[in-house]
């Protein structure tokens, strides 16, 4: 019983990371109905940044914060420099472009700083009064950052002018338009945020999986089926899917299928989900008139 | 303006267009027939390789270009095609050409019945669960109750077909590499002529159709589900016959050959190339094949960063591709020459 509370337990550190990849995913979805498939990488360029920024010397969190901020203002800059061109395009378009995105940070990743696998360090480490025989600190710390992302999200959406006009920008370009809310920024903002999170995702499962070019790959997968068993048009139900994603994967790994087909569960998944109920558990029904 | 009927009176050189496109056609055969034993092996492998692309790209071409359905995990059919014949060769000494039916019979089941869920599937989420198919596919291939079949990790090794007669032109001998070149180009041939045949007919315009218009499609009397998983089954058996003629010319299957990457490669081909067009696929071979040998003296990542810089740049500046840039040059010669 206490190795399968252990394993629920790493489960939901884990489903945190995926649900902060979801929640990433789905704000590009609701507010340009994409799926940006270079998310992935996108973190792990962010996550490259902070590692630079820890060997140069600097502290841990001064590093976070500063790579939080490269990945707001890069995101935003990505979407203005690459998206905006194509923003009314057919989706083979953007998906082409996406995938262009993909594979140029991940080789430039490569290119820069190597394909050697780094140790990257944890904020919160070993032998604090966190751990307890359930969670490591690490464990804990990263459930914890990922609960305060999602709260101060909340409270950005809900309660600022700027968020108000991100949602409604999201909900109804075209009147939001007539109302003076510059829709395009709002989309780049909408970016900005994504990266943000990433990176965010990125630094928290870093320390577990080590770092490489390649690391963010199969997270990006486990955060899609988050993002589409919870829906994918809701922040919510993709941070609840994020989370159940991860208590699965970890307890079917150990118990039933082993480690070693871990993405084929996050692949039967998404298939299911997508022909079964596409909309998610939470998600909105979206009646086509043709 | 020239009339067609004009044009076949134009003579240049003292020949028709017609006469002109015969020859052409004449001295292209015999360069090709001739061009092996004019390289080196390792030269002539490459273009085996690049035969190779070809069809798989013409078979992401047919889906993506003629059908508009995204697939970014063609990797996995061509693992499929690959593993069902080097386990064919390996494990039950079937001669290596009667893998390729068995390989591209397997591959049209497994597309045909990844297509049935894929059906419901529009746009993004089809690019997404394919997405999804191409990472998996690695780990499913090193799964330790396939070991005794796939070899595991470490995969399957073959040996290069002899050449079943022996002979020398132009002083080289009909090598294992020169002999596979004229079994791929045979091969390439009839696929290149089956896809033909497919989408200029019937089934081929309904294709185009689904892709353009799917609610008018389905007025007209075409049946959707049918032809859609039907398209995505054909391209799979594209890419499942180039899988299993690549684990021949290479002599070689391992699961981390078929990452994710692999089916990337396999959409900068056809986009280079140029969507929906069957000569493209030819054009986008080239490319994967060529491209990052020339990018690799700079950097090991520098052939992705050049590909990722090709699809964007492409994406904005030529979305047509190769094929394309061909056509545009061909009018704009027509009209000058008016």
């Amino acid at each position: 019983m206490e190795a399968f509370l252990h394993q629920v337990f790493s489960g939901l550190a884990t489903g945190g990371i995926y649900a902060s990849m979801a929640l990433a995913l789905v704000m590009i979805y609701q507010s340009t109905h994409h799926i940006n498939f270079s998310q992935g990488e996108m973190a792990t360029f962010c996550t490259f940044i902070a590692w630079a920024l820890i060997e140069t010397g600097f502290p841990y969190w001064v590093a976070f914060f500063a790579t939080v901020a490269i990945g707001l203002v890069g995101g935003m800059a990505i979407q203005r420099i690459f998206l905006r061109p194509v923003e009314n395009a057919p989706i083979l378009t953007n998906v082409i472009v996406f995938i262009g995105l993909l594979v140029i940070f991940n080789s430039t990743a490569g290119w820069i700083f190597d394909h050697t696998i780094k140790a990257f360090p944890s904020p919160f480490p070993r032998g604090t009064f966190f751990d307890t025989q359930y969670f490591s600190s690490h464990e804990i710390g990263s459930i914890m950052v990922t609960l305060l992302v999602l709260v101060a999200l909340y409270a950005f959406f809900r309660f600022t002018p700027l968020g108000l006009a991100m949602r409604a920008a999201a909900q109804n370009p075209v009147s939001s338009r007539l109302v003076g809310i510059r829709v395009s920024w709002m989309l780049a903002l909408g970016w900005g945020l994504a990266a943000a999170i990433g990176a965010i995702a990125g630094m928290m499962v870093a320390p577990i999986v080590y770092l490489d070019p390649n690391m963010m790959a199969g997270i990006l997968l486990y955060g899609f089926a988050g993002a589409l068993l919870g829906g994918i048009d809701n922040p919510w139900g993709a941070v609840f899917g994020g989370f159940v994603v991860g208590v699965l994967e970890n307890v079917l790994g150990a118990y039933v299928i082993g480690t070693e087909l871990k993405l084929t569960v996050a692949l039967v998944l998404i298939v299911g989900v997508l022909t079964l109920k596409p909309t998610g558990l939470f998600g909105k029904v979206v009646v086509t008139r043709v | 303006m020239t009339q067609p009927g004009q044009l076949a009176e134009l003579r240049y050189f003292g020949l028709t267009v017609r006469q002109w496109t015969i020859l052409g056609a004449i001295v292209g055969m015999v360069l090709l027939l001739v061009m092996p034993f004019l390289l080196r092996n390792y030269r002539v492998f490459q273009i085996n390789l690049a035969m190779v692309y070809a069809i798989a790209i013409l078979g992401l071409n047919m889906l993506t270009g003629y059908n508009g359905q995204i697939s970014l995990g063609h990797g996995a059919f061509y693992a499929i095609g690959g593993y069902t014949a080097a386990i064919l060769m390996h494990r039950y000494g079937v001669p290596y050409w009667a893998t390729l039916p068995v390989a591209g019979f397997v591959c049209l089941v497994a597309g045909f019945l990844f297509g049935l869920p894929a059906l419901r599937l529009q746009g993004h989420y089809l690019a997404l669960a394919t997405f999804a198919l191409a990472l998996a596919t690695p780990q499913i291939l090193k799964y330790k109750h396939f070991e005794e079949f796939t070899g595991g990790v470490q995969g399957i090794v073959l040996d290069k077909p002899e050449p079943p007669i022996e002979f020398s032109f132009l002083g080289q001998a009909l090598s294992q590499d020169r002999w596979l070149y004229f079994f791929t180009l045979l091969v390439a041939a009839i696929m290149f002529l089956l896809a033909w045949n497919i989408l200029r007919g019937r089934i081929g315009r309904a294709m185009i159709a689904i892709r353009d218009q799917p609610i008018a499609a389905a007025a007209m009397g075409v049946n959707l589900a049918m032809v859609k998983s039907l398209t995505f089954g054909v391209s799979a058996m594209y890419t499942g016959v180039a899988g299993a003629l690549g684990a021949i010319v290479v002599a070689f299957v391992a699961p981390d050959s078929f990452n994710i990457f692999l089916s990337i490669t396999i959409l900068v081909g056809a986009v280079v190339g140029g969507l929906a067009s069957i000569p493209a696929a030819i054009f986008g071979a080239i490319f994967i094949q060529y491209v990052p040998n020339i990018a690799d003296q700079i950097s090991k990542s520098a052939p992705w960063a050049v590909y990722g810089v090709f699809l964007i740049g492409l994406m904005y500046l030529m979305p047509t591709g190769v094929m394309g840039l061909l056509r545009l040059v061909g009018a704009r010669l027509r009209k000058y020459a008016d």
